[in-house]
């Protein structure tokens, strides 16, 4: 029993969730002159879900915030209410209140009570400072309340249309509330197509789409059996080209089909795991929102590609780095408005955040226009930390510095980007999704920060090479070069220890037959293919029969059922339905001299 | 509550075991934790694994390692040919698979039926033993491969 209460919990969560997302979303867009009546009715019915479900499971607290602000909501889209920015302000920390009560209410801890006692106060003040205002005229009809209430404002706000603000204004009186006024509501639809211009720029989308909840588990399984059917027919294939006669020509057309279905099968099934990154943007609004009124900066958040797809797996992680870099644009990256003023600049300053698709790349750019970077400034820093740089560097590797460890050039520490966390992680976690990040800055136009991702992480591109009967794969992004070796540029060391001279720098050789206890023909370097890696810690030459080939694989767990294999970071599976290795060059080759000797004497 | 409570023990009395031959022993196997039985193919090798770990295989986009349980148990003829035997395991989430000389039967044995093992050393731990039948003149040796499996010895798992 208890098991299935649990699963309906986990749905209402999720829903819940994103119910406050929507909700938070839609209070961020709405515009306060003229509020959009869909999207105070969408933010209504996502107040009145939660309150609904709650109310279900018993979860109180969550139920005891929601009605009243159902109830506030519900004033607002009846025009009993006009929204204001101190009421949006306190319907923002209410989201957030209920998104921490929530959290609470999943993870089974205790609900902050006081924290909703407060909530519901500052709520309840609204509902009774506005119907006190509205009280009078409320005893006689409630629907000419809007009237007085709307009319002025749009009025003020745009005084060269007055005569469309008054059709305008009045009419969400007519449409709820007073079916006699029929003539007014005919003039706004004829009148809608002109005014109608503006709004639509930020209609709310009314997501109404037909969606199912899958587990990700089940969608891999899909994505991994699909994987095998394409192996499958390209098996299939081969077999085909042995065939002849005439039953090999229709075999041939059939195999063609089921070729075309296989791969756009494989395109459909993969896309499945593709969002839209808006699903990460859409949580900016509030961060810049909220940053800059700390630090009394105006700052305009611009949003583009919002709708660019990316893995689940990687937008999920990309939501710490950009908050990261987003904060330190606004902190560090934006003047305070008085030296922009000085400088020339639009007193207001600008983020933006753009997701674009680059061949096999998500670019994601977060640019600012405040004073960019400081170049002196780093590299006295970076002198001042040992770090090795020198006035001639190039402004890319200059920019480069600031990911170094404890490196901040920040003057002051402040809360909001002195957590003890620095763009170190950031480009650590960057790397961890196979990704890497470019600084483009000028100074006194701005910084841009650029991500590149790979479309997904499931995906690597690499360079299969073959030892003895085994192909192995090397992920492309730690060759640096690959070369037949010259006997004269293979120097040795003690008699055992081989160095390969390359770029003017001295490189072991590392054999990946003995690494990985292969059998092979070739013996000497000279005989095989030398292919230089490099990794974050490790940089040496290794020594493999042939290269195979250039492609992108599928990246398969090999933890999953079976153990952690130093040198390997998983496996993949070959076109003829073969395991080959994935290796991983930051483990591969120990640079231990007792482990070597072991080696030797073995 | 009581019917379910007695079909319950019912079901931890009674149970189906897979048979298989290794060397001249007869060895059983709980039957749900058998996925499916295979041919042996080609395995791509694993680098510094134990001599029983024959590599990994493909099996249907599940990366999954095969052990020698002949090798394991120090028993049969190590010989891989189109009639060496595959038995794919699903055992606490992992997919392993173990190679065996031949699969014999489904038997079914009652708990009672099972004798405890022997106090004098035997080659096999008996930690994973679960007990010994004796059915048709031949003794079973009923393993707790789920135990076996996700053992340290065995070097599937990474040690805790």
């Amino acid at each position: 029993m208890s098991i299935d209460m649990q699963q309906f919990h986990g749905v209402f969560f999720e829903e819940s969730q994103e119910h406050l997302d929507t909700m938070e979303q839609l209070l961020l867009s709405l515009d306060l002159t003229d509020p959009d009546t869909e999207a105070l009715n969408s933010i209504f019915r996502a107040a009145h879900s939660i309150k609904g479900g709650s109310g279900i499971f018993g979860f109180t607290a969550l139920t005891a915030l929601t009605h009243i602000l159902e109830g506030l909501l519900d004033k607002l889209r009846n025009h009993q209410l006009a929204p204001s920015r101190a009421m949006l302000d306190v319907f923002l920390e209410a989201t957030d209140v209920l998104k921490d009560t929530l959290c609470a209410y999943r993870q089974q801890n205790s609900v902050d009570d006081a924290a909703i006692a407060r909530m519901k106060k500052k709520l309840e003040s609204f509902q009774l400072s506005d119907s006190t205002v509205n009280k009078p005229s409320d005893d006689g009809f409630g629907f000419f309340d809007d009237q007085p209430l709307e009319t002025p404002k749009p009025a003020d706000q745009d005084p060269f249309f007055g005569f469309f603000d008054e059709l305008d204004a009045s009419t969400p009186a007519p449409i709820i509330e007073m079916p006699p006024a029929e003539p007014i509501t005919t003039a706004m639809t004829a009148v809608t197509p002109a005014t109608g211009k503006p709004p639509v720029k930020k209609t709310v989308d009314a997501r109404e789409t037909a969606s199912v909840r899958v587990d990700v588990e089940k969608l891999d399984c899909l994505i991994n059996l699909v994987g095998e059917i394409v192996i499958t027919q390209s098996m299939l294939a081969v077999m085909a080209e042995q065939l002849d006669g005439k039953m090999a020509e229709k075999f041939q057309v059939i195999l063609d089909d089921l070729e075309r279905n296989t791969r756009e099968m494989q395109e459909a099934v993969m896309s499945v795991r593709m969002l839209p990154v808006s699903s990460v943007f859409n949580r900016f609004p509030r961060v810049v929102r909220e940053l800059s009124s700390k630090l009394d900066k105006e700052i305009d958040l611009i949003i583009e590609g919002e709708q660019t797809e990316l893995d689940k797996g990687l937008i999920e992680k990309l939501v710490d780095p950009l908050t990261h870099l987003v904060r330190n644009s606004i902190d560090h990256g934006i003047e305070a408005a008085s030296v922009r003023q000085a400088s020339g600049k639009p007193s207001r300053g600008t983020v933006t955040l753009q997701a674009s698709r680059q061949g096999g790349n998500i670019v994601i750019a977060i640019q600012d226009d405040g004073a960019g970077l400081n170049r002196e400034k780093i590299i006295a820093k970076a002198l001042e930390k040992n770090i090795a740089v020198d006035n001639a560097s190039d402004d890319q590797s200059v920019w480069q510095l600031i990911f170094a460890p404890g490196f901040s050039t920040a003057r002051q520490v402040t809360d909001i980007s002195g957590r003890g966390v620095g763009l170190d992680v950031v480009k650590r976690n960057v790397l961890t999704l196979g990704g890497r990040i470019e600084i483009h800055s000028v100074a006194g136009q701005g910084t841009c920060f650029k991500i590149f991702l790979p479309l997904t992480l499931a995906i690597v591109d690499g360079m299969s090479v073959s030892v003895g009967n085994e192909i192995f794969i090397i992920p492309l992004a730690n060759i640096v070069e690959c070369l037949q070796p010259d006997a004269a540029n293979i120097k040795s060391l003690a008699g055992q220890d081989q160095l390969l001279w390359v770029r003017d720098q001295y490189w072991p050789i590392v054999s990946l037959s003995r690494e990985m206890e292969i059998e092979t023909t070739i013996e000497q370097p000279t005989d095989g293919v030398i292919v230089l890696v490099e990794s974050a810690h490790k940089h040496f030459a290794l020594l493999v029969d042939a290269l195979v080939g250039q492609q992108q694989v599928v990246i398969k767990s090999l933890e999953q059922h079976y153990r952690r294999v130093t040198g390997i970071s998983g496996a993949t599976i070959m076109g003829d339905g073969r395991v080959a290795l994935i290796l991983d060059i930051e483990s591969l080759y120990e640079n231990n001299p007792s482990e070597k000797q072991r080696g030797y004497a073995a | 509550m009581t019917a379910s409570a007695s079909v319950a023990t019912d079901n931890n009395r009674v149970r189906e075991y897979l048979t298989f031959r290794l060397g001249d022993e007869h060895y059983a196997i709980d039957i749900l934790t058998v996925k499916e039985i295979r041919g042996y193919e080609s395995v791509t090798r694993i680098a510094n694994a134990p001599e029983h770990v024959k590599g990994i295989i493909n099996l249907r986009g599940e990366i999954v390692p095969i052990v020698d349980l002949r090798l394991c148990f120090g028993v049969g003829n190590s010989v891989y040919n189109e009639f060496t035997i595959v038995i794919v395991l699903h055992i606490h989430q992992r997919i392993v698979g173990i190679v065996v000389d031949s699969v014999s039967d489904v038997i079914t044995l009652d708990q009672a039926e099972l004798k405890p093992p022997p106090d004098f050393g035997v080659a096999f731990d008996h930690r994973y033993l679960i007990g010994l039948a004796a059915v048709h003149d031949d003794m079973i040796i009923v393993v707790d491969i789920g135990k076996m499996i996700s053992s340290d010895e065995l070097g599937l798992v990474d040690a805790q």
